[in-house]
């Protein structure tokens, strides 16, 4: 195992270095340039422009900027913002903890609706419950985040005038007023993400379920007199964890990524809003930045997703 | 109005037998504008009218906090770095320039003690030199005074193409000089008839020398100073989160007595303008929202609550349509568009005429922009001094039917007209925004009835405005038959802004499609009433020639303009703020208080 | 799956063709372990009267997708527009049906791609090891580290004007969302297969196969995939929705139909603004939208169950 480890660990860094090569090309053949806001205004000569480009080093043919940025990165140096002009990782470093709270928040929140919801149903299919659960399941995917979120919005700000709905890192009060002042404003985006990613994760949870429920085993560990409620945790769950695990492996990097509409419809600083900002003012060292960590956590999870299927089932072979 | 007129009544309003308002009512039933009647006294020598908005309070702070909302987030607090209104705004909260437009197109003293006139010998005759008068007692927040060389440094950092300042166009072409601790003279090459450019509104903050000093030209990104702005302003910094939030506090020992009336200021961006909206007029939870683009009905329906008012200012801003007269669908020298070719139908003026009779602009100003523009044929609008008169618009598809049918195009079997196999079908581009989408849709609907077939094509906004070479969708490549979109006019005088239609602009692949006249239509009389309006010193003449330039083009069916914009703003109900069509949101934010 | 020791091949997940008993063709007994599922063919003949609708609803309904009227701002359902109008007084049951056709094929064909590409890849690097599979795993992982939107930008730039050469207006957009709509959303459905299979090809219903001299083509779509589709249809199904919705921002991005073609995202989209003045504007597109993802679901489910004999409904 350990051997393997180091293996994918080693093939890993050639992998990271190629998908760097290939995003650095697709943003620097993307179309738009950092300066869109000076163009109507007849106040900024053309030369300004033309001296940013080049101050920027964004005349320069793509193979030397690559390998400008990466020797850069390499020594730690993350190039400016073009937008704020202050280093890439402070920007970064202030947006991660409020992503992690909130995507993180609406992720566990998620797996607590899902799992339970989606083993109970599966153990008893077609029953009332299972009706309701997959039906509000679809109602959640089928409604895009934009929609759920100023639904809730709608009611519970502006009708109800329970919460606020611009969400401010840096809230004023202090102890348990910051807690609760906390819990008001992040439980809007928390639900409308936490709900869209459960009704996803508990289909998926049913399915798997079912697939394994039937197995002779589980009538096997049945017969010999297992508890229904020990024969659906050990016996059941654990096997039907893979795709589980696959799903939850996929969505991690995403903790890190941000949910961009969330992040829009709430005003919440995460990743998210920030790369999007970066993307529509082509803001390329941030966009390229945040890409690059989010493909490292890609890689790395993937890696844990595989060393997990090994433990979960045996069988699965590495060599 | 006879200019001997108008000169006795000045000396009137001097003496004081005419207020400076029944001057202003005065000159306007002649249709002389406020604005330029308020420059026409700056230029005789009568003192400006204080600040638009009466400030109550009679002590400084007490306030409380005071909760502004920016769906686009500032991300820098540099002035001349500021590329975008959103950190225009931002920088003004800090920094001072010697004078601020108010709504009216008024030049109002921030830093300087009074605004330069002949009168007071601010002006030289020959229109070459300006002398500012620098307030004195002004503090930095650090507590070092405010001297003329922190003016002179801002000329200098501003001018060195090496800080690539984005303010640089109006100091690049001047000199300043210190005559004394507090005056400088700003020198110009030429006799320049607009002079209230440099060290006036968003380019003219005033930066301390002793914060940016060592950083000028290339090492202008390592200034501190540029995340932690020290600035004269009355509300000093406390902290930023590019993108996100900036809060600071009352500035105790701002320069202006009982100024300012909050304790505290927080500036929150991101989002999209619908829930800015929604945040201050339906749930209060902010006090002002900026540049609210958004269907007029959807605001209207939020005031209903009560909670918050709606205000619009006029502002030069003009949304327009360019009717592409060179062909976009040939290649010739690696660039279409080219000046070198002709459009098969659209050279045609009749067609053009067509189409200008099929833009229902009364209905799009109704039923989409509402407040949020005023349905015009003349593209400069504002300061209405410079609005042409003669030209009018009209909604009629029988007058267009009438004038393709004269002029040959023929309905095909499809419905479109056509001449010599040469179809009337075009491609409509814009940026992607609700109300442009929406106007595209009815200019299509009633272009149908005149058997003219429009493509919609809508580009992003961030590709549609760069100035990215490689790209086709840009508004300055013009690959398309017509497009449409808001340009901007900074300052209550339309000289730069008329650049864009002069000969030696025209966008084209030698000038990386950089050329501000992005219609590519010439005319060699607007070119020379252009030249000549530049150096024009009587205000009436200058305005007629640039009148004249604004004409030709409208009267050519090049440019087609739509609605004159207004800039929308949305307040908490007893929030008194004073929002300038002329200058930022928070140019005077010094002065806004909770009633 | 650890523990899931199987008896018998007699008793395999899904028997290949030489287990089936006489006298009912497999097809045959699909067909009729489906129909036994009441949910599947309700969905079936929902889906199948939205289909219907769409295509020939035109002719029920002739009223223009585009007529603007200014008089008929934002009004409920009637009579005279049983869907109610928009806010330039569009006549929304047109437009739904319209755009039906848009979102339907689009959100069906990139649920297609999507799944077909997630299945090739997932498949081929579930079944061989090593380089094959690294690499296939880094492609995966690059595509799910790409960023969308300059990506679609990108793609846009380059491609737009080809397709629409090719394909026409209408044709070649449709072509250009549904490859990159499909072509960004196979991830999850590779990863899951090469998950499924994995597990799956350890099994000794494979083994047994493998000694019956079943090539490894033929050990993967007859032995393995049948067992692996459980994951794949739940993915699938959520692709429909993902594709109708992504199709709406797509067209926020430029990238999308014009902007006066209609669909049922967009629709959606447009109506959130007056969501609390005009809901009737949102409710159709939204319950439209909500009908074809439960349809499918269910029609997936009964698949599942009937192409599955262990399952008894």
């Amino acid at each position: 195992m350990g051997a393997y480890l180091l293996r994918r660990l080693l093939i890993a860094i050639p992998s990271l270095l190629g998908i760097s090569l290939i995003l650095f090309t697709v943003l620097a053949l993307a179309p738009g340039d950092p300066f869109s806001e000076m163009a109507t205004n007849p106040n900024v000569p053309p030369e300004v422009r033309e001296a940013l480009r080049a101050s920027f080093g964004l005349n320069d043919p793509i193979m030397v900027r690559y390998v400008r940025w990466l020797s850069n990165m390499v020594q730690g140096d993350w190039g400016f913002s073009f937008a704020s002009r202050i280093d890439v990782d402070t920007l970064i470093l202030q947006r991660v903890p409020t992503t992690l709270f909130v995507v993180g928040s609406s992720q566990i929140l998620a797996l607590c609706i899902a799992l339970p919801v989606g083993i109970y149903a599966a153990t008893r299919p077609y029953s009332l419950f299972d009706q309701v659960a997959n039906t509000l399941a679809f109602v959640g995917f089928s409604l895009p985040t934009f929609f759920t979120g100023l639904l809730l919005i709608l009611i519970f700000s502006v009708s109800l005038d329970w919460f606020p709905f611009v969400y401010r890192s840096d809230l004023a009060a202090t102890g348990w007023r910051w807690y609760w002042e906390m819990f008001r404003q992040a439980i809007m985006p928390i639900t409308v993400l936490g709900l869209f990613q459960a009704a996803s994760y508990t289909r998926y949870v049913r399915s798997a379920v079912l697939d394994v429920i039937r197995l002779d085993y589980v009538t096997t560990a049945r017969a010999k007199g297992l508890g229904e409620k020990t024969v659906t945790l050990r016996h059941i769950t654990r096997n039907a964890l893979i795709p589980v695990v696959t799903l939850i492996a996929l969505q991690m990097p995403a903790v890190f990524g941000g949910a961009i509409v969330t992040e829009q419809i709430f005003r919440i600083p995460g990743i998210g809003s920030l790369l999007i900002d970066a993307i529509l003012a082509n803001d390329t060292p941030v966009i390229m930045a945040v890409t690059f960590v989010f493909a490292c956590l890609v890689v790395i999870f993937n890696l844990i997703a595989d060393v997990l299927y090994g433990w979960l089932d045996p069988r699965i072979s590495f060599s | 109005m006879k200019d001997q007129d108008l000169g006795h009544l000045i000396a009137r309003v001097k003496e004081g037998a005419l207020s400076r308002r029944s001057f202003i009512r005065k000159a306007a039933a002649v249709g002389l504008a406020a604005p330029f009647a308020n420059q026409l006294l700056a230029f005789n020598g009568v003192a400006m009218a204080k600040a638009n908005l009466p400030y109550k309070p009679t002590k400084a702070g007490g306030g409380g906090p005071l909760k502004m909302l920016l769906w686009q987030a500032p991300t820098l607090l540099n002035p001349h770095f500021a590329s975008g209104t959103k950190d225009q705004i931002a920088s003004r909260i800090f920094y001072e320039p010697l004078a601020g437009w108010d709504k009216e197109g008024n030049l109002f003293p921030q830093l300087a003690a009074e605004i330069p006139s002949k009168a007071n010998g601010g002006l030289s005759a020959d229109g070459k030199e300006v002398i500012w008068k620098i307030k004195p007692g002004v503090k930095w927040h650090d507590g070092k005074p405010l001297t003329a060389d922190d003016a002179v440094f801002t000329w200098e950092y501003a001018a060195d193409p090496a800080t690539a300042a984005y303010t640089t166009g109006a100091y690049k072409d001047i000199k300043v000089e210190k005559v004394d601790d507090l005056t400088i003279k700003v020198i110009f090459k030429e006799p320049t008839p607009f002079w209230a450019d440099a060290f006036v509104g968003v380019a003219g903050m005033i930066i301390p020398k002793h914060h940016f000093g060592e950083y000028k030209g290339t090492k202008s990104r390592d200034a501190p100073a540029n995340l932690k702005p020290v600035g004269t302003g009355a509300y000093k910094f406390a902290d930023f989160k590019p993108g996100d939030i900036l809060t600071a506090e009352r500035n105790t020992e701002y320069h202006v007595a009982n100024h300012p009336h909050f304790d505290t200021l927080e500036v929150k961006g991101g989002g999209d303008a619908v829930s800015a909206a929604r945040a201050v007029l339906q749930t209060g939870e902010y006090d002002y929202a900026w540049n609210l683009q958004v269907e007029d009905e959807v605001l209207k329906r939020m005031e209903t609550g009560g909670r918050g008012k709606i205000s619009a200012v006029v502002s030069g801003d003009i949304e327009f349509i360019i009717l592409n007269t060179t062909d976009p669908w040939t290649e010739v020298d690696g660039e279409r568009s080219s000046i070198k070719t002709k459009h098969p139908t659209l050279s045609d003026p009749k067609v053009r005429e067509a189409l200008n009779l099929l833009i229902d602009r009364d209905s799009v100003q109704k039923f989409i922009y509402g407040r949020g523009g005023i349905a015009t044929a003349s593209f400069v609008n504002q300061p209405a001094k410079f609005k042409s008169t003669k030209l009018k618009y009209e909604f009629n598809i029988d007058k267009a039917n009438k004038i393709l049918d004269d002029a040959g195009y023929k309905k095909g079997s499809d419905g479109i007209r056509e001449k010599d196999g040469k179809k009337l079908k075009y491609v409509f581009q814009t940026s992607i925004n609700a109300p442009r989408q929406k106007t595209q849709q009815i200019i299509k609907q009633a272009c149908q009835r005149a058997g003219i077939d429009l493509e919609l094509k809508s580009v992003t906004a961030s590709v549609f405005f760069s100035s990215d070479v490689a790209n086709p969708d840009t508004y300055t490549k013009l690959y398309v038959d017509m497009e449409m979109y808001t340009t901007t006019q900074p300052q209550p005088d339309p000289e730069r802004f008329l650049n864009q239609f002069v000969s030696w602009e025209v966008a084209s692949k030698e000038n990386k499609w950089l050329g501000r006249n992005v219609s590519r239509y010439t005319d060699k009389d607007a070119d020379e009433a252009y030249k000549a309006a530049q150096k024009e010193l009587d205000p009436d003449k200058r305005a007629a020639l640039l009148i004249k330039v604004n004409e030709i083009f409208c009267e050519a069916h090049v440019i087609l303009p739509l609605l004159s914009r207004t800039r929308v703003a949305a307040s908490v109900t007893n929030l008194m703020h004073d929002h300038s069509g002329w200058d930022v949101d928070t140019w005077n934010l010094a002065a806004w208080y909770r009633s | 799956m650890a523990g899931s020791t199987l008896a018998s091949p007699s008793a395999e997940p899904v028997s290949g063709p030489a287990q089936t008993s006489a006298g009912t063709s497999p097809g045959r007994e699909t067909w009729k372990r489906f129909r036994r599922h009441k949910l599947a063919m309700a969905s079936s003949f929902v889906l199948g009267t939205l289909i219907l609708g769409v295509v020939i609803g035109p002719w029920l309904w002739p009223v223009a997708i585009n007529d603007i009227d200014f008089s008929a701002q934002l009004q409920t359902p009637s009579w005279q527009h049983p869907f109610g109008t928009d806010d330039l007084g569009q006549d929304l049951l047109a437009r739904m049906i319209y755009g039906g056709r848009i979102s339907l094929a689009v959100g069906l064909a990139a649920m297609f791609v999507a799944t077909f590409v997630g299945i090739l890849i997932g498949a081929i690097a579930g079944m061989s090891r090593g380089a094959v599979d690294n690499f296939l795993m880094w492609v995966t992982d690059l595509f799910l580290s790409l960023p969308q939107l300059p990506l679609l930008l990108l793609v846009i730039y380059f491609f737009r004007e080809q397709l629409k050469a090719v394909f026409g207006v209408e044709g070649g957009v449709f072509v250009l969302i549904v490859v990159v709509i499909g072509g960004l959303k196979w991830m999850p459905v590779a990863r899951l297969v090469r998950a499924q299979f994995m597990s799956l090809r350890e099994k000794e219903f494979v083994e047994a196969a493998k000694a019956n001299g079943a090539t490894k083509f033929r050990q993967m779509v007859h032995y393995i995939l049948p067992n692996a589709i459980g994951p794949v249809i739940v993915a699938a199904t959520i692709e429909v929705s993902s594709a109708i919705i992504a199709e709406s921002t797509l067209s926020f991005l430029g990238l999308g139909f014009p902007p006066d073609i209609p669909t049922w995202g967009r629709l959606l989209f447009d109506a959130k603004d007056h969501l609390d003045s005009a809901p009737h504007w949102a409710l159709f597109p939204g319950a439209a939208i909500f009908l074809t993802v439960l349809s499918i679901n269910f029609i997936g489910d009964g698949l599942r169950d009937a192409l599955d004999p262990r399952r008894v409904i």
